[in-house]
């Protein structure tokens, strides 16, 4: 039983290993902060779960605090995300947008913000 | 009145001293009388200090429909990541870079602010879209292939399947 544990456990440490590596590919191929924030954030979600979930497996009695530790990845990891973008627009680093049909909804709120914080 | 925000800090201190319970038992996980009984004390006193900063549901949350329809929600949520990352290990490894960034905005339904933040953190976490801010009740979102920009299909889109189970839990 343990030595399955363990090969199944190796296995999501594998994947886990796999996902972050094409977060990393994600972070180097991708046109501006945006796209990289998403490609991060994705794979280090999923990855780390399925890192630790395997850490967890390969040693049953930290199990438990494998899936506390999960939740608060899968808690945190958007969070973060989600300032880093907010922050990015702040600091006037736009969207990057295919054609001239892209939509930048946001841009609108952000200026319309700025204008009261000026008046 | 003030019957209904003493209810409400009481409502707040509880949750969050049942939350910081079960983490203190998921942490030690020996289950011994004693390390219980300390957990207990510790996890009232912090719950004091914290609920403040923390009040995010009433108590409809401990309801078995809640309960129920959160279990259903980690398996969506758990689904749509998975998903995710394969959509984006395809765009990824695939030569041309098949992406069509924009943002989006949408209107959310929920009412409460846990609830939007709930919302906003599953749709960071499902395939192709990061929530970058949430102004009132609209969520603006990076979307890396613009399907469409009207808000109603939008929200069709990135966001029905998580409000619908959402709107449930917290019975809004």
């Amino acid at each position: 039983m343990k030595e399955v544990l363990e090969i199944i456990g190796a296995l999501f440490v594998l994947l886990g290993g796999i996902f972050l590596f094409l977060g990393g590919l994600g972070i180097v191929r991708m046109p501006d902060a945006y796209n990289r924030i998403q490609a991060g954030t994705k794979a280090t979600t999923l990855g780390g779960m399925s890192l630790i979930l395997g850490v967890g497996l390969m040693e049953t009695s930290w199990l438990i605090k494998a899936v506390v530790i999960i939740i608060f990845i899968a808690f945190s990891n958007p969070i973060s995300s989600h300032a880093l973008a907010r922050a990015n627009y702040k600091r006037k680093n736009f969207p990057y947008l295919k054609n001239t049909k892209g939509v930048d909804a946001y841009k609108d709120a952000y200026l319309n913000e700025n204008k009261e914080e000026q008046s | 009145m003030e019957t209904k925000t003493l209810y409400k800090k009481l409502t707040s201190v509880f949750l969050n001293w049942l939350f910081l319970f079960i983490v203190w038992n998921a942490f030690t996980s020996s289950f011994q009388a004693q390390e219980v009984i300390t957990g207990l004390i510790i996890s009232f006193l912090l719950a004091l200090f914290t609920s403040r900063f923390f009040d995010c549901c009433s108590l409809r949350v401990l309801h078995p429909v809640s309960l129920f329809y959160s279990i259903v929600y980690v398996f969506v949520f758990l689904i749509a990541l998975i998903r995710s990352n394969f959509d984006m290990a395809k765009r990824v490894l695939s030569p041309s870079l098949p992406i069509n960034p924009g943002i989006v905005k949408f209107k959310s339904k929920l009412q409460s602010d846990f609830a939007k933040m709930m919302l906003a953190n599953s749709i960071t976490l499902t395939p192709g879209t990061l929530s970058v801010d949430l102004i009132e009740d609209t969520l603006y979102v990076h979307w890396i292939d613009v399907k469409t920009d009207d808000p109603e299909k939008v929200h069709a889109e990135i966001a029905q399947q998580f409000e619908n189970i959402l709107l449930k839990i917290f019975a809004e």
